[in-house]
């Protein structure tokens, strides 16, 4: 079982990020499980999402506590909860912001990590580019896809379009696109540096 | 169809499926997007002939599905938590009118203090109501009790509860498999209700009835009740004729063959235990557990039989019979009376509270070595509790209890004390 917490602020679709990876990965066949934290919901309030993948029915009701992987949509978060508690050994790090580990002050946690597991991506500016709000959610799930290999860029797409339709079902679309080919780039010129 | 949906979203498909004619409720959560679904469903026209009528509160949404039910009309409504509590008068009504009314209770806790999370106290609380009361395992099976609710309450023309594990279930994303128009249409016929109100053919329903025929009446409930018990069976087994999958029933049980512990839970919580238990199993523990769909009508004989050859068992539940312990725990207590066994209870998860498989693990151990106290509470802040009753002792004006502990707990600085 593959286990995602989404840590964000109410309004930018944490709770739609994760029902749209489960929906991805429902289109590869697979068992998933997306299911919110439950808190009131205001806008700017930090907000939890999860969403667990496997093979098999999937059974457990409990919250992620030992996640796999963290999607961060704001990293204004870092300085308030501790979205790495319960992160498993090297596991992935997606992470809302345009500047690196080391300017974000994650410098520590990035060295003692597999670098192949880490990406940052600038997903906001790409919601902005392409739907003309500063949504995030989609952009990085597809970034979450090029950085884990999990779920494929076109499951994120058929996911796109059941929810969404006409412009911004093709903003999302182009957002996410170009947020895969950007974080695809950066985990190859990694490899090769 | 196979589909990746929401546990209120595919409810609310499988309620379109059931052909209501009537669909009146007032939103609270976590219920609200059920109704929000049906609402936009009769609006554009896709369910149809379906009035969808907004009400000004829950006890409207209840007195309206029995003035629709005993004019003839398949009628649904869903509420929970507080909503369900504001209905109470009438949830009584329509059971004791025999109307065959099905409503979603999406389970959430009852306040104060305020809480929006999930346990069973509001369903619970209408236990003794007449309503029969089915519990959902996974959104699959919800979308399959619904169905089969119809038929149970109009067969028996009494109302049931459908109760699902509010945001757990409700708010769930997951693999769901929607039935088909025809699947549905074979399975459930149209209402023909045993009493109409028909101009034509003029009736009274809901006389004043005294101490002479009161008795015998409510008595008729409780034999419907018991009639119930045989056909939910019979329904679940129609079932698996028509849909392929085993859906409903009164109990189920899991790995329960030479288990000596048992665990006994309803709802939702049942995945977690299973999974606590294979991994006990594969220790080698010899642990089973018992899943109580129907809650009411209460299958004493079947509970009785899926425990009789265990040594002890702990019956886990989201609600709390305060100055008691257990509220479902008394019924499976009361079906093994005589048998010897020993019985635990824990009460888990109220408001909310997460029940992780770590705590089962403990949990269970304890009750295998019968090492814990009769009546348990998982995971409860021993500290936050002696902290308060030890403020009670030294000072006279203590406080309100519920912001103490937040205080106490850093959560918020409204108290006064701490």
């Amino acid at each position: 079982m593959f286990q995602v917490r989404i840590h964000g602020r109410g309004g930018q679709g944490v709770v739609t990020a994760t029902e749209m990876l489960s929906v991805a990965a429902f289109e590869e066949g697979r068992h998933a499980q997306a299911f919110p934290s439950f808190g009131s919901e205001r806008t700017g309030a930090p907000v939890v999402a999860f969403c667990r993948i496997d093979d098999k029915e999937i059974r457990l009701r409990e919250p992620i506590m030992e996640p796999d992987a963290l999607i961060i949509q704001d990293p204004t978060l870092l300085h308030q909860i501790d979205v790495f508690a319960g992160l498993k050994t090297n596991g992935y790090v997606l992470i809302n912001t345009h500047h690196s580990f080391e300017e974000i002050g994650l410098g520590d946690f990035a060295r003692g990590h597999p670098p192949e597991r880490l990406c940052t991506l600038a997903a906001t500016a790409l919601g902005l580019k392409h739907i003309g709000r500063p949504i995030p959610n989609m952009p990085l799930l597809a970034g979450f896809a090029a950085l884990s290999g999990l779920i494929r860029l076109e499951s994120v797409v058929k996911a796109i379009n059941q929810k969404f339709s006409g412009k911004i079902a093709e903003g999302n679309v182009a957002a996410a696109t170009e947020a895969y080919e950007s974080v695809k780039k950066e985990m190859e010129e990694r490899a090769h540096a | 169809m196979l589909k990746q949906t929401e546990g209120s979203k595919a409810v609310a498909e499988a309620i379109a499926l059931c052909r209501p004619e009537v669909i009146c409720a007032y939103p609270i959560s976590p219920q609200t997007h059920i109704v929000e679904a049906l609402g936009e469903m009769v609006k554009s026209g896709e369910l149809t002939p379906c009035e969808f009528i907004n009400v000004e509160s829950e006890f409207a949404a209840m007195s309206v599905a029995i003035g629709s039910s005993a004019a003839g009309a398949r009628s649904y409504t869903a509420t929970a938590s507080q909503g369900l509590l504001f209905m109470v008068e009438a949830v009584y009504n329509a059971a004791g009118l025999g109307l065959p009314i099905v409503m979603t209770v999406a389970n959430r806790a009852i306040g104060a203090p305020i809480n929006i999370w999930n346990d069973h106290s509001d369903s619970l609380s209408q236990r003794d109501s007449g309503w029969m009361q089915l519990f959902a395992e996974t959104n699959q099976e919800a979308v399959d009790l619904h169905i089969q609710a119809f038929r149970l309450a109009e067969e028996l023309s009494m109302p049931v509860m459908v109760c699902m594990d509010g945001f757990i279930l409700t708010h769930a994303f997951e693999r769901v498999d929607i039935p088909s128009q025809e699947q549905v249409d074979s399975y459930l016929p149209p209402f023909d209700p045993r009493q109409v109100l028909d101009p034509a053919e003029p009736v009274s329903i809901g006389a004043m009835v005294g101490p002479e025929a009161f008795m015998e009446v409510k008595y008729l409930a409780h034999a419907k009740q018991m009639q119930a018990l045989g056909l939910i069976q019979q329904l679940a087994s129609e079932f698996r004729t028509t849909f392929g999958r085993d859906s409903g029933g009164l109990v189920r049980t899991y790995r329960a063959d030479d288990a000596e512990t048992m665990v006994v839970a309803m709802g939702s919580v049942l995945g977690t235990i299973k999974d606590t238990v294979d991994e006990m199993r594969d220790e080698g523990h010899k642990i089973g557990v018992l899943g109580i769909t129907s809650y009411r009508p209460f299958p004493q004989r079947e509970v009785r039989a899926a425990l009789q050859n265990c040594k002890r068992f702990v019956v886990l539940e989201k609600s709390l019979a305060v100055g008691m312990g257990g509220i479902a725990a008394t019924d499976v207590r009361m079906a093994v009376t005589g048998s010897g066994l020993k019985g635990f209870t824990a009460i888990a998860g109220l408001g909310g509270r997460a029940i992780p498989k770590a705590s089962l693990h403990r949990l269970f151990r304890e009750v295998e070595q019968e090492d814990l106290a009769p009546v348990t509470f998982l995971d409860l802040d021993r500290d936050a509790v002696n902290k308060q009753l030890e403020r009670e002792k030294q000072t006279r004006r203590s406080g309100p209890i519920a912001e103490n502990i937040l205080y106490d707990k850093g959560i918020s600085s409204t108290a006064k004390f701490g």
